[in-house]
């Protein structure tokens, strides 16, 4: 089966630093993958270059065929990845229900209460059934990144994107995100994960990359990534991580 | 000479009244026809000066830079007596809304450009995520958050286009102030001007008042 997300010769940099040095990467339709990295290493411009909201000097980005690119196709193409941020980025003037409808009732034009009605199912699915009606203000962190991934399901997208999902999450609201997460995984969207939550890679990743100063550096199914892996670098970053 | 006769003459109130009751009706339609004017004009003029290409962008930082540094009195005149000379002859009312609208419009561009400004940039990135696209991203999601942010400069802004209502007496509109100073010169006795003083704060008071009052909810809201 063709890729869904392909990445060739991805090359990216702020002023003189190069922050991605020629990036190969294809992920396969329904595929999660997850990707990890010391900070700095380029994991999160990676997959903020997929919908095109960090621009790049070199290479290309194509998905599901479609090559991202400034213009008039933009807009469609993004619509087809659902992107869910570290800070969570819901818009705080509009209740839950409004902003995961938001998308569905303008990008594809369906009728508001049928709009409304699927994300309500979503919001039930993702489990805040009774918040629907509250603004972002007033759920914790952990509830409002679950209305971001609701948000971003409502769209039906292709792919999904996490950038750091729980990074900004107080410990003990860590669990509900990766929870709905896992019960994403394997349904048929594909996923790009970056995290630093490595249980919940070797638990839900189909492959594991690294990178490391804007390089992929090594990329395997968890198993062997967290139990043999091949790179010295690799093995130093999952010894400093891993040790507490 | 008695001083309550002179300035608070109940009877020359009660003649000019119906006068300035008037004037008070053209300075209210004059300031809300501007306002009204100067917000459109300056939402677009922000989202030109803001989102548009490069020459539109330069085109409405120029009108904005001019139209702040120009005395409105000066614009006035300009308009009512100099455009004339190339055949644009304006009412004194189409006079006072123009130039009052253009000043008003660049503050309020100012004003807009301001509270877009204010909008985070994970706002733009979550709209630019789902696809919504320029025009409902501004619709939806940017406009919303930034009216609020905008709302006590705005209203601070309305009251500066009501005050300024009163130099277009100088282009002979029969405004509030040209109401009162008629009936004064009619009755020989002030207390016509004080009528309007009163009638001016009655009107824009409320709004001053407004204006703390949004302020006081936005900083319990930031906190």
């Amino acid at each position: 089966m063709s890729a869904i997300v392909e990445i060739a010769g991805l090359h990216k940099s702020y002023g003189t630093f190069h922050a991605l040095k020629g990036i190969d990467l294809q992920v396969a339709p329904g595929e999660v993958v997850v990707i990890v990295g010391p900070s700095g290493s380029g994991k999160s411009t990676l997959i903020r270059c997929i919908n095109l909201l960090e621009t790049y000097q070199r290479g290309e980005v194509r998905v599901d065929g479609e090559k991202v690119q400034r213009g008039k196709a933009l807009a469609k193409v993004r619509a087809e990845v659902g992107m869910v941020f570290q800070s969570f980025n819901l818009f705080p003037h509009l209740s839950a229900l409004r902003n995961v409808a938001l998308g569905p009732l303008r990008v594809r034009g369906i009728p508001r209460a049928d709009a409304e009605a699927r994300a309500r199912s979503l919001l039930v699915k993702v489990g805040l059934a009774e918040h629907c009606d509250k603004l972002p203000g007033q759920l914790s962190g952990g509830q409002q990144q679950r209305v971001a991934i609701a948000r971003a399901l409502a769209m039906e997208p292709k792919v999904l994107l996490f950038d750091e999902p729980t990074s900004a999450l107080d410990p003990e609201m860590v669990g509900e995100v990766l929870a709905v997460m896992q019960a994403l995984a394997h349904t048929g969207v594909t996923m790009l994960i970056v995290t630093h939550e490595m249980g919940f890679a070797r638990r839900v990743a189909d492959r594991v990359i690294f990178m490391e100063a804007g390089l992929v550096v090594e990329q395997a199914p968890p198993e062997q990534f967290f139990g043999a892996p091949r790179e010295p670098r690799t093995r130093a970053f999952l010894q400093a991580i891993l040790q507490h | 000479m008695d001083l309550v006769a002179t300035f608070f003459n109940w009877r020359v109130l009660r003649d000019a009244l119906p006068l300035l009751l008037e004037g008070l009706g053209v300075t209210v339609l004059l300031g809300a026809t501007s306002i009204v004017a100067g917000f459109v004009g300056g939402l677009l003029t922000a989202l030109l000066r803001l989102y548009g290409a490069a020459p539109l962008r330069a085109l409405a930082r120029v009108y904005i830079d001019v139209f702040r540094s120009i005395p409105l009195l000066v614009l006035l005149v300009l308009v009512y007596y100099a455009l004339p000379f190339v055949g644009v002859r304006l009412s004194s009312f189409g006079a006072a809304a123009t130039a009052l609208s253009l000043v008003s419009c660049a503050y309020t561009a100012e004003i807009f450009r301001a509270g877009i400004e204010a909008i985070p940039k994970g706002q733009f990135e979550a709209a630019d995520a789902i696809g919504l696209g320029f025009f409902n991203t501004m619709r939806d999601v940017v406009l919303p958050q930034a009216l609020r942010i905008v709302t006590p400069p705005l209203t601070s802004n309305c009251i500066n286009v009501l005050k300024d209502t009163a130099l277009a007496s100088v282009v002979a509109m029969p405004d509030l102030l040209k109401q009162a100073t008629q009936a004064q010169a009619l009755a020989a006795n002030p207390t016509p001007l004080i009528g309007a003083a009163l009638l001016y704060l009655a009107l824009l008071l409320p709004l001053v008042r407004l204006v703390g009052h949004f302020e006081a909810r936005h900083r319990a809201a930031t906190r």
